[in-house]
């Protein structure tokens, strides 16, 4: 029961870090109609500004800030001299094209900070553990973690349904043509949504960086995922994106936690752990599956 | 599709300088090129089967390792167990047409599903099933896991030598002629036809009374078991089947070899394949980070020469 409430809290917080993540790709795709495979490369970029700087200045915060800064500049400069030129192109070019975007990203940051990975731990005053409900710690940071993302989500709410910008992307998102037409300087709206796009992704990486070895890769592993998420929810539907994040950070937290030892039930022990991990990594491929037999379109269709 | 004057020329020089490369690399004094020859067949054949999906079918597929990956691993993981099965186990006769024939009857199970969606999804469904692949034969520790397999010997071949490098560079080109051939033969019939009308315009074969499913599923199989072979191949070449076969940048290349070949020209496929091992063997030799340097050129291949090596030689 407390190991459930434990996988819970676990599955939670993925699902928040997914959330971030598959946002920004899911806004990029449902405005500008862009599949961007790097945007696993800014999450790592985001991952690896943020560990070095908190390393370098001892600081959590001035690394997080350098992480969001990172990413950010270095996605809208991306979208500015290689992803802009890609908007009206079939979306074959656009996933070749940001394939060699990712070859470059991971191989300019193994060049600069090499193979190892880097290890930033969570900062002095968000370490340690909280009693939950009595007789149940919890890692604070990730506490923080899940509060963060659930912030993110409710700010990331106002500003599309309650803001002119928020107008602006609900009307791009439909009907892009005519707020061209209307005037509306669709470029910049195009480098604004790309840069927040990039600085969720950049918060993501800087957010997992002190739970997880920071390393080059690392954003392959979560973009995928990440791809996962925004299918179930249904392309370019950020409502989508976070109902798939939850329902799939849950899947596989959960899977990974109880699977193994289910099996061990029926098989030798290691034998059990090799495939339950094996399963686990399947286990929201499936889910996808399921979703896309029961509904081809996700969820939650953006363009109903 | 008729080829120019000059891709005829062009044509026939390559696979003359190819049939001729055992010969070319004794010269040189530079017995990897065999290695790499047959690498550069291998990799032609999985490209070919992929722009029959990409190309012809305008299927973009982002999984195509997984099928390469299967018919590596049957050829493996049988003669893993050739104790137990017996000899047959570790004859190509044997073993190769399994390796065709898995990969396709998985393809018609995971094809009838991914086709359901269509555009952005199904790059996105093939790359999730390729990935539960890769998953899959990372936790199969029985077959080494992250490790690979590694295959002792050769699938046997009455009549060549199983250590016999050169012996085995001219079974893949003989096996990249037939796969040609046989693809062309596609092309040309009235199934590649039906294929070619889907990638123009779905909507309208539908209108002249033509169920599009079957045929894209057709399609998608006859791919998978192309690849399959391709991979039967693979795990011979270097006697070794790893998951690294089934990595989603496996896929990714493959698609950037039938584009940088030329999308939807068999050859095209062939010279692009080519193209990527030869500049990976360049690149790997000149620096350890040759991705840097792939990269870059790869956003220049897209966003700049949208017809490839082989529309190029065709002129406009």
């Amino acid at each position: 029961m407390i190991l459930l409430l434990e996988q819970l809290l676990n599955g939670l917080q993925f699902g928040v870090m997914l959330f971030l993540m598959a946002a920004g790709l899911t806004l990029v795709f449902g405005i500008m109609g862009l599949i961007n495979l790097a945007h696993g490369s800014l999450y790592m970029i985001g991952a690896y500004a943020a560990a070095w700087a908190t390393l370098q200045t001892g600081s959590f915060l001035l690394g997080l800030l350098a992480g969001l800064t990172a990413a950010a500049v270095i996605g809208m400069a991306l979208e500015a001299a290689i992803l802009r030129r890609l908007y009206a192109r079939e979306h074959l070019d656009q996933v070749l094209a940001t394939f060699g975007v990712i070859l470059f990203c991971n191989e300019a940051v193994a060049m600069i900070f090499g193979r190892q990975p880097l290890m930033a731990g969570p900062p002095a005053w968000l370490s340690g553990s909280v009693e939950i409900v009595p007789g149940v710690p919890y890692p604070v940071y990730r506490l923080a973690i899940i509060a963060t993302g659930l912030v993110v989500a409710a700010g990331l709410y106002l500003l599309i349904s309650r803001t002119r910008i928020g107008m602006l992307v609900r009307a791009g998102a439909t009907h892009r043509e005519l707020v061209g037409a209307l005037g509306v300087r669709i470029g910049l709206l195009y480098t604004a949504v790309f840069g927040l796009g990039a600085l969720l992704a950049g918060l993501a990486g800087a957010l997992t960086g002190p739970l997880l070895a920071v390393q080059v890769g690392m954003g392959e592993r979560i973009l995928i995922t990440t791809f996962v998420v925004i299918v179930i929810g249904g392309l370019g539907s950020v409502r989508g994106a976070l109902a798939g994040a939850m329902l799939v950070g849950m899947v596989d937290t959960l899977t990974r936690g109880f699977l193994p030892a289910a099996l061990r039930a029926v098989l030798p022990a290691s034998e059990a752990d090799a495939l339950g991990s094996g399963l686990s990594s399947m286990a929201v491929f499936i889910l996808m599956a399921i979703v896309l037999l029961w509904r081809p379109r996700g969820l939650f269709p953006a363009h109903a | 599709m008729r080829e120019s004057p000059r891709q005829i020329i062009v044509l026939a020089i390559s696979f003359a300088l190819l049939a001729a490369l055992p010969w070319i690399a004794g010269a040189v004094g530079r017995p990897d090129f065999v290695t790499l020859g047959s690498q550069a067949c291998v990799m032609a054949i999985a490209a070919a089967s992929l722009d029959l999906l990409m190309g012809r079918t305008g299927l973009p597929s982002f999984g195509h390792a997984a099928w390469l990956g299967l018919g590596a691993y049957t050829v493996g993981i049988l003669a893993f167990h050739a104790r137990d099965l017996g000899p047959w186990a570790l004859q190509a006769w044997a073993v190769w047409p399994l390796a065709v024939l898995v990969p396709a009857a998985l393809a018609a199970v995971i094809g009838a599903l991914c086709l359901r969606t269509s555009g952005i999804s199904f790059i996105m469904i093939t790359l999730a099933f390729a990935q539960m692949f890769f998953f899959l034969f990372v936790a199969l520790k029985t077959y080494g896991g992250d490790d690979g397999l590694t295959l002792r010997r050769r699938s046997t071949i009455p009549g060549i030598a199983p250590r016999d490098d050169v012996a085995f560079f001219y079974v893949c080109l003989v096996a990249l002629v037939l796969v040609l051939l046989l693809l062309r033969r596609v092309a040309a019939s009235r199934f590649g036809t039906v294929l070619d009308g889907i990638r123009q315009n779905e909507r309208r074969m539908m209108a002249m009374g033509l169920a599009p499913f079957p045929y894209k599923l057709a399609a998608f199989v006859l791919s998978a078991a192309i690849a399959g072979l391709a991979g039967a191949l693979h795990v011979n070449l270097f006697r070794f089947a790893s998951p690294d076969v089934l990595h989603w940048t496996m896929s990714g290349e493959l698609m950037v070899m039938v584009v940088l070949g030329g999308l939807g020209s068999l050859w095209g496929a062939v010279f692009g394949a080519a193209a990527m091992v030869v500049l990976h063997a360049v690149l790997a030799q000149w620096t350890e980070h040759w991705q840097i340097v792939l990269g870059p050129i790869l956003v220049a291949v897209v966003l700049l020469a949208r017809r490839g090596v082989w529309g190029a030689l065709g002129g406009k």
